[in-house]
């Protein structure tokens, strides 16, 4: 074996991947081009296992202006204005050192939102981890959200959502993705190329040191082991501060037209940001590391171009602009120092007066491996999908029933978490957390956009390809429910190790349910991240594909919340089933993970979507909430706790009651309106092709379910905000 | 510059690291008055009537928080308009800054809970005799957002006796029933103070944001913060007239 190889395979290249690069380069390469390969053809970096799957998502649509391959999604809100969103993974980062594992997460969405010259508006964060009854877990969600609060709080952007889930799957691999939305000019979305020959590329922001080296090879694109722990130094560690600065620098490099091109330094650092963009204009680029602030002045070049040092950011700038573009980034008190001109040529890369690599850009950034590994539906599977949730014990007490529900770790407020989070600055923010969608003002217009994450993993094991149906279904729903039309979905696909045939065939199939879904409801995907090799001890999570779904309310003033008001009439929307296969009632109350889960027809859910935001946009209803997690019991009560206020409602149904109240048939929402609406609001529906039954008023101090339930709204409050301080010890 | 046009103008400073700036010259533009930002590294406050120093991280807050933002070149104006009698108004991390400056007495350490908390307040108005409190009554709760992880108000008891005999303690936190308690402090302040005023009132640090209470489609979903804000304003309105 060759040193050369020897090397390559330490840094996660396979021999056939070596040899690849011999024959791309006609040589044997440098040392500093290994790790420059093996970065750029990383998992993390290549989606080498994925990307065949993702060719098959729908990615266009009349708003999309912009789609995968990019720094983020961009989508057209009128107004001349644009939004910018994409959702990004921090998990194993996050399990071996969760305060900057996840602050780190938040800055790097941040930079990808900035390339496109948007101002951040909003961040997201959609968590999973192991149960809480297990010390570990705790300190992982404690210091999850302590980062994401240190930084996201810093840097001034609201974090106004997400979901937090618990699952044993997550035990050794906890998941913390991260969304961000930004708003800018549709006539000056940025792109991430060096598009002129002869132009600077300006590295600005924190110097460069030797911290997330092998973050993508070592970290992102590797199973786990006990010896998670020695992988810390391939953590970055944040500085929100100099997150801050450098974000308003480009916002004025922006504004002032100085960019040509811009792009963040994330994965794989300088080595990335400089491939990226000279491959994307099919260009090149003459690099010199000499001219890189470093932190330590002995580093390698292998380490400078592979550093994932934070807060550093690559603007591709016309020479006659960069002294400008240099004054404002030190009026932020941002150091900015010119490190390469764009070529015609390769990717070349000096250090001391030497050649230390060069490569044509495109083979690191476009022409790495692609792999059709092998897929097969896991044997287990059978035995899960021939439970019967059915036959599992009806509880005697419904109501006691509702309250354990109300007080299981999935369902509970999560209060305790997004308190921790500043969800309120820019002013924009008329739904924050704990609704079914934020809703944030679009500034200087009377429109809103309405954000939603969503992924439900039990039903994902269960069946992949329905699941990952049912997490796009469930955002568009949620979205609507604020009022708003979906226009499009950016994905965290959170997967274990595909070199197990299984993963790979939960992979494929959830692909392909999230095609047919986001088809269906007309949301096509604007990008996304892939995340593999959630795998610890040899254990994979459960496939958990996240969708943010990004919906936009033509006037902010309709955007409707969950709480109802009193004296309201409250109407079911779409038809419920006995459907128990993978709910939160069968999982919480007998640890219980089997069956199928609910049926979805997406052609009733857009008719319900587009209903929803119709009685919404003519003032019909006044308040709505989806069903989900733990059904209609769950979504009665929710609404009951957002307000204060009861309700006295009649079933009218043939299931069994814990069915019915349990069951989380899709396609379902509680709606209110003033009682001499409801008639116009049930004929609507109808005559939209969706189900809709009376279900009583709102009013009083008790929800009130008639023959079967009766609980003060103070109880169910009790249930529901006690629970997640209780189990923390809080 | 915003084009002077008769309404009170007011400068919001801009240190690296604020982040509710933007927020508070939307406040005041909402209510009726004129902001700018003032830079951080400017020796001037432009003719403004009164200054706000806002909500954020100044220079990240790496060190006690507010302990850098002292020594921005603008300070120094701010703490000779402060002296010449002109009004300032500290919110959050302005509030820290004040204390930092020597313009207000006491600290802001961090929440007793170890948590940054953010969440609709109540307040309870303590002296309404302030500039920034005239059209609010002693005794009335206010809903306010805070959003802080170190506001919790210390100084020793000497001082805070004079304080209290002063009427520099302006507003406390407190249940929604205005019940001053354990229960309604959210942040273990010394004796619930949620903000402070200098004797001769004419600087006030609070931790709650009044910037963030205009608007009840925001946020809070109260407008309490508009009484505050618009004291200020008509106070300025009125010493001009």
């Amino acid at each position: 074996m060759t040193a050369s190889l020897d090397l390559a395979e330490s840094l996660g290249l396979t021999a056939d991947e070596h040899e690849r690069i011999v024959a791309t380069l006609g040589r044997e390469p440098t040392k500093a081009e290994i790790a420059m390969y093996a970065a750029m053809w990383s998992e993390h970096c290549s989606y080498k296992s994925s990307k065949i799957y993702l060719k098959t998502l729908p990615t266009e649509g009349p708003r999309v202006v912009m789609g995968p391959g990019e720094n983020a999604g961009v989508v057209d809100i009128g107004d001349g204005l644009v939004a910018v969103f994409k959702i990004e993974s921090h998990n194993h980062p996050s399990l071996v050192e969760p305060v900057q594992g996840a602050a780190t997460g938040v800055g790097g969405i941040v930079r990808d939102i900035v390339s496109t010259g948007a101002r951040p508006i909003a961040i997201l964060d959609p968590l999973r981890f192991g149960a809480l009854d297990e010390w570990r877990n705790r300190w992982l969600l404690g210091g999850v959200v302590a980062g994401i609060s240190q930084y996201g709080n810093s840097i001034g952007i609201p974090t106004v959502g997400g979901e937090v889930q618990f699952d044993p799957c997550y035990r050794g691999n906890p998941l913390v993705n991260v969304l961000c939305l930004g708003i800018g000019r549709a006539d000056r979305v940025i792109r991430a190329r060096a598009e002129r020959v002869g132009a600077v590329a300006l590295l600005f922001g924190n110097k460069t040191g030797r911290d997330g080296i092998g973050g993508v090879s070592v970290l992102a694109s590797r199973p786990f082991d006990s010896e998670a722990e020695a992988k810390r130094p391939s953590v970055q560690v944040g500085d929100p501060f100099a997150e801050k600065i450098a974000i308003e620098a480009c916002l004025e490099l922006a504004e002032r037209g100085l960019l040509i091109g811009l792009q963040d330094l994330g994965g794989a650092g300088l080595c990335c940001a400089t491939s990226e963009t000279a491959s994307r204009a099919a260009l090149g680029m003459e690099v010199d590391l000499d001219q890189v602030p470093l932190r330590e002045d002995d580093m390698e070049p292998f380490e400078i171009l592979t550093s994932e040092s934070q807060e550093r950011m690559l603007a591709i700038v016309a020479p006659e602009d960069v002294a400008e573009a240099v004054a404002v980034c030190a009026r932020w008190g941002v150091t900015a120092v010119a490190v390469g001109k764009v070529t015609e040529g390769d990717l070349v890369v000096n250090r001391r007066g030497e050649v230390v690599a060069r490569a044509p850009a495109r083979s690191l950034a476009d022409e790495g491996p692609t792999y059709h590994r092998p897929a097969r539906r896991p044997e287990w599977l059978d035995e899960l999908r021939a439970r019967d949730p059915l036959a599992l014990p009806a509880p005697d007490d419904l109501g006691a029933a509702l309250l354990d529900l109300l007080a299981s770790p999935n369902i509970c407020s999560k209060r305790w978490v997004f308190e921790q989070y500043d969800s309120l600055v820019q002013h924009g923010t008329l739904a924050g957390p704990g609704g079914d969608a934020a809703v944030l003002r679009v500034p200087g217009t009377g429109r809103a956009l309405a954000l939603s994450t969503d992924g439900n993993a039990r039903y994902c094991l269960l069946d992949p390809r329905l699941g990952a149906a049912h997490a796009v279904a469930e955002a568009a729903r949620n979205v609507a429910c604020s009022g708003a039309r979906p226009v499009s979905v950016t994905n965290c696909l959170n997967f274990g190790n595909p070199e197990d045939p299984g993963v790979m065939w939960q992979f494929a199939e959830a692909v392909a349910g999230m095609g047919e879904a986001c088809r269906a409801l007309a949301t096509p995907v604007t990008g996304g991240n892939v995340s593999f090799y959630n795998q610890t001890e040899g254990e994979n999570i459960h496939p958990t594909p996240v969708i943010g779904m990004l919906g936009v309310i033509e006037d902010a003033s309709r955007a409707l919340g969950i709480a109802w008001g009193a004296g309201r009439a409250v109407a079911l929307l779409g038809e419920t089933r006995a459907e128990l296969g993978g709910s939160e009632w069968a999982w919480a109350t007998h640890g219980f993970a089997g069956g199928a889960p609910p049926s979805l027809d997406l052609e009733a859910e857009s008719r319900l979507v587009d209903l929803l935001a119709s009685l919404a946009e003519r003032e019909l209803i006044e308040s709505a909430h989806d069903c989900s997690q733990g059904g209609l019991g769950v979504t009665l009560a929710e609404c009951a706790i957002a307000s204060g206020i009861g309700a006295i409602l009649d079933p009218a149904t043939d299931l069994a009651p814990h069915a019915w109240l349990f069951s989380e048939s899709a396609t379902r929402a509680v709606v209110t309106c003033a009682p001499e609406r409801l008639d116009d609001v049930l004929r609507t529906a109808r005559a939209a092709g969706v189900p809709a039954a009376a279900l009583g008023e709102t009013g009083g101090a008790a929800l009130e379910i008639r023959g079967v339930l009766r609980i003060e709204t103070a109880a169910l409050a009790r249930a529901f905000e006690g629970a997640l301080p209780a189990m923390l010890g809080a | 510059m915003a084009r002077y046009d008769g309404r009170v103008k007011i400068g919001v400073v801009q240190f690296p690291g604020s982040n509710d700036e933007r927020d508070a010259v939307w406040a005041i533009e909402r209510l009726g008055g004129s902001a700018e930002l003032l830079w951080h590294g400017d020796r001037d406050l432009r003719g403004a009537d009164a200054v706000i120093l806002p909500g954020g991280f100044s220079y990240g807050d790496y060190l006690r928080c507010g302990a850098i933002a002292r020594f921005a070149p603008v300070m120094a104006e701010v703490e000779e308009f402060a002296r010449s009698g002109g009004p300032v108004l500290g919110i959050c991390n302005g509030f820290q800054v004040l204390c930092e400056a020597g313009l207000l007495p006491g600290a802001l350490a961090r929440n007793g809970g170890l948590k940054f908390i953010c969440r609709p307040q109540p307040i309870r108005v303590e002296n309404p005799s302030t500039v920034f409190t005239r059209r609010t009554a002693r005794g009335r709760v206010l809903t306010i957002p805070i959003k802080h992880g170190e506001g919790r108000y210390i100084t020793d008891r000497a001082t805070l006796a004079t304080m209290e005999a002063r009427g520099q303690v302006v507003f406390r936190y407190c249940t929604p029933s205005g019940e001053v308690s354990a229960a309604g402090n959210p942040n273990g302040s010394l004796d619930g103070i949620a903000g402070v005023c200098n004797e001769a009132g004419n600087v006030l640090g609070m931790m709650p944001h009044p910037e963030h209470a205009v608007d009840p489609a925001v946020g809070a979903g109260s407008a309490d913060g508009a009484l505050v804000l618009g004291s200020l304003i008509e106070s300025l309105a009125g010493a001009r007239a």
